[in-house]
């Protein structure tokens, strides 16, 4: 790239790359397929998003195009709300959350950056910002994941309700008769993910080169 | 003369249904042209000839070796042919009388019958298969039945109640060279070492049994007859391929093929690694003049290291299957074991040809490395084609329920008996093929015969393995021995030196790549864990004796390291486990969280390399899943139930799963249709109740099955056609789903056992359960008309249910409605001591149990009942 970079250009690079966790390479690969999906623009639109051919088949596609739109993704305090528009700044910070985790990371780091990633995962699932996933929202969920089926009919209600009430089991244990189940908070969450996260630790090779993998649930 | 019966009523049936007329063809054509071959030599025409040629083939390793698996084949194909008509027969008769409305219902089931049964015969015309199923089956199952009688009073109740079952089919796989006395002693220490339960917690039972094999060859010796030697056309044959196709079949798919980079390096370049280091160091022994081992040449011993240094899938299932190690572990050096059997496959076929001229060249090198890909693809392309073609065949079974599992099983033999004709790797084809059959048959077999196929692998290779580890040990004693210091120490020596370096070697590279490091632990117990088995053992029996003088020598060297590492390994690797603290598996059984997680991490990480333009291992996934879906789904799976994503299957799954377990457990239907969507938000459980222990959960379960089973089969009238009388089967799921629902708002039913849930006085109780759901008492009712609801009563002394039963019991049932009211005083007993559970309870519970069953005599079980309730 170097001839058309201005030194101003690749401060900036560098700063995104330190900002993100990512190489410089990778934010270069990056910006490269930003601007393809923007074309040309400086700043992304759902729509952008919403025509990737790939993504057309995805079922949870309105999710995953909304992740990227969504406040509190880009930073951990900001408010909740949804945005029109991202720079390459958002966009690199969203694609951040999918970086492996570092091998000379210390445990700390690690265990930080897990919780973020489980953040972030949280987040997709948590669409109201109150902190639970409601029935309603894992409703939602579990309505997108099957809704490339013709016929699913109440089933994806009552496997939601099935998993809230398992949810509730594993979480609160016992709980008095009069006592409300509301929504899994974070904590529960990462409760009833545990075990599959610990398995998900397990992945075998990580592909370098494709940093894009959320791999590293290590508990 | 069955042939030309079979073809009067294969024309019969195709004049009356043209659209069957095709598959009939295609089996009988099929069937016409194999059997040709039988008539002329028997069985015991054996491949003794020895016309071995010393010229290289053009392509080593690959060949055509029909002989030796003949007998097998022909059998299997042959049962295959027959379930094949049967099943083409059962259409054409059902969719006959479908089309001629006048025709009784009833005529299929005995015109199917006739051809079936006369299906059945013509095996028998051929004299090859009549002696060998004849003769010894009735032999050895008189001797096995014999045993068992013997040892069963005295054996555990929960340990091997099926192995009654186990060992008279298994017996049937046993031909007649062996002395048919030793599977019994084996079945004997199978049970007996049981009874010994703290000496199994220390070792393993793979040792027990090589011991008692041992002591079997010892009398046998002491009596003064030769004892058997396990053959290898017998090993690999019979005994192996069950216990590989309960591995594939039950692969950890997702495990495996997230670790396939780390499974494949250990499996191939360590396999590798260590025979050529085996090899090449035992080779540099020998040459040191003063041992007696100058005429062991390079590549004789190249054979040997290839033979001795791969892992064995069955010991490593033995002994890995008692100490529960975490999954990672567990598949990593089970999945080497069982994928580095090409690589043992390719170098033991190309030494002993290399042996056997003489003389290697660089290109027979190459051409030994194009042989490697060449066996292992070759394997596992052959167990996908025989896996599709079982799961196509699964589509059409709807209507043959009984021979749904036959289908897989002789599949899956066929596969590996194809694989072995052309050299290819066996244990390879038979994985494939089990993993690529399941999804599929799954979806499409129905319930029980699923059970059935998991429990007939189950017994058939735990069967197999006991028998393979007694034969180990009776081998033992038999065989020839030439011991000789040197050579055997080096080898042992040099199998420990050789793991350990391969995998201190391997993970370091392994671990630059891998997310989840090894730590020094983990390395330590793959290394620690690669077990020599009977694959080595019976390789080495294969070698000839006439190109290998050394052969005995060889044996003995292998049983040596085998006894070590089964022995001392085996014995001292829970211990180790223990002192390293690793990492044990946990209870994973997977919740619909979980699922839901995991679909959605899935398709999130692939909508993200989408955005990000790129191709990684998620985006292949996704593209082979559409393509699974979309194409051979559509083809394998019958019916609707091949559009059914993969979370809805799941949760129908889990379900079922629930449901059985609640009726196990005696779950009664009084809550209903719970998981009302309506009052999901405010969903108020149970308070909390004292847990019973595991132990005692499970005892009474016991107590309730043997009930419960005893109960439905007096509902049932035997058919030995369909398992379960259509319209019964259905509503039975729906009452079991029903049920389900309960135990969803229920929670732990057993608990009311020994403390009842709900006092029926407690009024939070009673008034959330009726403020809950108001509907309950109606949907009751309305369940009650399922006539296997019955078992209910007679199996649950809970003084609710009881009531509520009484509420709602029907005229209709009578005999069992006799048996709940005499039950009533008792019922009212156990609630006066709501808070002394234990004492008293078994008394109760063994009073119900002998009203609600006349069957067993009460006393016999009474102790044990007793006892466990109070330990």
């Amino acid at each position: 790239m170097g001839a058309f970079h201005s030194r101003h250009v690749e401060n900036y690079i560098h700063d995104l790359a330190e900002k993100t966790g990512f190489s410089v390479e990778q934010v270069e690969i990056l910006h490269r397929r930003f601007k393809q999906l923007s074309r040309d623009e400086d700043t992304l639109q759902p729509e952008h998003l919403y025509s990737i051919p790939d993504l057309e088949f995805n079922p949870i596609r309105t999710q995953i195009v909304a992740a990227f739109f969504d406040k509190r993704n880009f930073d951990k305090y900001s408010p909740q709300g949804t945005v029109q528009e991202i720079g390459f700044e958002q966009f690199l910070t969203v694609m951040s959350h999918f970086r492996p985790l570092k091998l000379r990371m210390t445990e700390e780091q690690r265990e930080q950056l897990r919780l973020e990633k489980l953040q972030f995962l949280f987040n997709m699932y948590d669409l109201d910002n109150d902190g639970k996933i409601s029935l309603e929202e894992y409703r939602q969920v579990v309505y997108e994941l099957l809704s490339k089926n013709p016929k699913i009919g109440n089933e994806s209600a009552s496997i939601a309700d099935a998993a809230m009430l398992e949810a509730a089991r594993t979480c609160m244990g016992q709980m008095e008769p009069d006592q409300v189940y509301e929504g899994i908070t974070f904590q529960d969450f990462l409760k009833v993910c545990y075990s599959l996260f610990v398995s998900q630790a397990s992945l075998g090779f990580s592909n370098e080169d494709l940093f894009v993998k959320m791999n590293g649930f290590n508990p | 003369m069955p042939v030309r019966d079979l073809v009067r009523t294969t024309l019969n049936l195709i004049r009356f249904q043209p659209r069957c007329e095709h598959l009939l063809l295609l089996v009988f054509a099929l069937g016409t042209v194999l059997p040709l071959g039988v008539d002329g030599s028997g069985p015991s025409a054996e491949n003794h000839e020895s016309n071995v040629t010393h010229v290289k083939k053009p392509f080593p390793v690959l060949s055509f070796d029909y002989r030796h698996v003949r007998l097998p084949f022909e059998i299997a194909l042959w049962i295959l042919l027959a379930s094949l008509m049967k099943l083409a027969c059962n259409k054409a008769t059902l969719a006959l009388s479908l089309a001629s409305p006048c025709s009784h219902r009833d005529t299929r089931i005995p015109s199917s019958f006739d051809t079936g049964s006369m299906l059945y015969q013509i095996p028998s015309s051929f004299n090859t298969i009549n002696p060998v199923y004849g003769v010894m089956g009735s032999t050895a199952c008189n001797k096995a039945t014999l045993a068992l009688s013997l040892a069963s009073p005295c054996s555990h109740r929960d340990t091997r109640i099926p192995s009654s079952f186990d060992t008279g089919s298994m017996l049937y796989q046993i031909p007649s060279s062996f002395n048919t006395i030793n599977p019994v002693y084996g079945v004997m220490g199978s049970t007996g070492f049981h009874l010994i339960p703290r000496l199994s917690n220390i070792v393993p039972e793979s040792c027990l049994l090589i011991v008692v094999g041992l002591l079997v060859g010892g009398l046998i010796r002491m009596v003064g007859e030769d004892p058997p030697v396990l053959g290898s056309d017998v090993f690999f044959l019979c005994l192996l391929p069950p216990i590989i196709l309960d591995a594939g079949y039950f692969l950890p798919i997702r495990a495996f093929s997230e670790n396939t980079g780390t499974i494949l390096m250990f499996a191939v370049i360590g396999t590798l690694w260590n025979s050529f280091f085996m090899g090449g160091m035992l080779y540099a022994v020998c040459q040191i003049p003063g041992t007696g081992l100058e005429n062991v040449g390079l590549l004789p011993s190249l054979l040997f290291g290839s033979i001795i240094s791969a892992v064995d899938p069955v010991a490593v299932l033995a002994v890995f299957e008692e100490i529960h190690i975490n999954e990672l572990l567990h598949i990593l050096v089970f999945g080497e074991s069982l994928l580095n059997d090409a690589v043992t496959v390719v170098l033991y076929h190309l030494f002993e040809e290399y042996a056997g001229v003489g003389s290697v060249t660089f290109m027979d090198v190459l051409l030994g490395i194009i042989c490697f890909f060449v066996v292992s693809l070759g394997g596992v392309f052959m167990g996908i084609l025989y896996g599709l073609i079982a799961a196509f065949t699964s589509r059409f079974t709807s209507h043959t329920r009984v021979i749904e599992p036959l289908f897989v099983f002789l599949y899956s033999y066929m596969a590996y008996l194809s694989a072995e004709v052309f050299h290819l790797s066996g244990i390879m084809a038979l994985i494939a093929c089990g993993a690529v059959t399941r999804p599929y048959v799954e979806a499409n077999i129905s319930h029980k015969s699923h059970t059935t196929i998991k429990y007939f692998l189950k017994m058939w290779s735990s069967v197999s393995e006991t028998l393979i580890f007694v034969f180990l040990g009776v081998s033992t004693v038999a065989g020839p021995h030439q011991w000789n210091w040197t050579f055997v120490g080096c080898t042992l020596l040099f199998c420990l030196v050789s793991r350990v370096l391969g995998v201190i070697g391997l993970t370091s590279i392994i671990n630059k790549f891998r997310i989840v490091k090894l730590t020094t632990k983990d390395q330590f117990i793959i290394a620690y864990g690669g077990l020599r088995g009977a694959i080595a053992f019976s390789l080495g029996f294969l070698l000839d004796k006439h190109h290998f003088p050394m052969r005995d020598m060889f044996l003995t060297a292998i049983i040596t390291v085998i006894f070590f590492t089964v022995f001392v390994q085996g014995m001292t690797i829970r211990p180790l486990v223990e002192l390293l603290a690793v990492k044990k598996k946990q209870e994973t059984k997977r919740s619909i969280n979980e699922e839901i997680h995991t679909q959605f991490l899935d398709h999130l990480l692939t909508g993200i390399e989408d955005v990000c333009g790129h191709y990684g291992h998620h985006h292949w996934k996704d593209k082979l899943n559409r393509f699974n879906k979309k194409y051979i789904k559509k083809c394998l799976i019958a019916g609707e139930r091949s559009k059914e994503p993969q979370l809805i299957a799941f949760y129908h799954k889990m379900e079922m799963k629930q449901a059985i377990e609640l009726v196990e457990s005696g779950g009664i239907p009084k809550i209903p249709s719970a998981v009302s969507t309506v009052s999901m938000q405010n969903i108020k459980p149970k308070r909390a109740l004292p847990q019973l222990s595991k132990g005692k959960e499970e005892e009474i379960r016991n107590i309730l099955r043997s009930n419960l089973q005893r109960t439905r089969q007096r509902l049932r009238s035997y058919n030995r056609h369909t398992l379960v009388a259509d319209p019964y089967e259905d509503a039975w799921n729906q009452m079991l789903i029903r049920r389900q629902k309960a135990r969803q708002l229920e929670k732990r039913m057993t608990n009311y056992l020994t403390v009842p849930a709900n006092h029926p006085d407690s009024p939070t109780m009673t008034r959330s359960r009726l403020s809950s759901d108001p509907r309950g008492y109606s949907l009751k009712l309305n369940s009650g008309n399922v006539p296997a609801i019955v078992v209910d009563p007679a199996s649950s002394p809970s003084p609710e249910s009881v009531k509520l039963l009484d509420e709602s019991s029907k005229p209709g049932e009578e005999d069992e409605g006799i048996v709940m009211r005499a039950k009533l005083p008792d019922s009212s007993r156990t609630d006066e001591n709501v808070f002394s559970p234990g004492k008293d309870s078994p008394k109760v519970q063994c009073l119900v149990r002998c009203l609600s069953d006349p069957g067993p005599p009460p006393e016999e079980d009474k102790d044990d009942e007793y006892q466990s309730f109070l330990n």
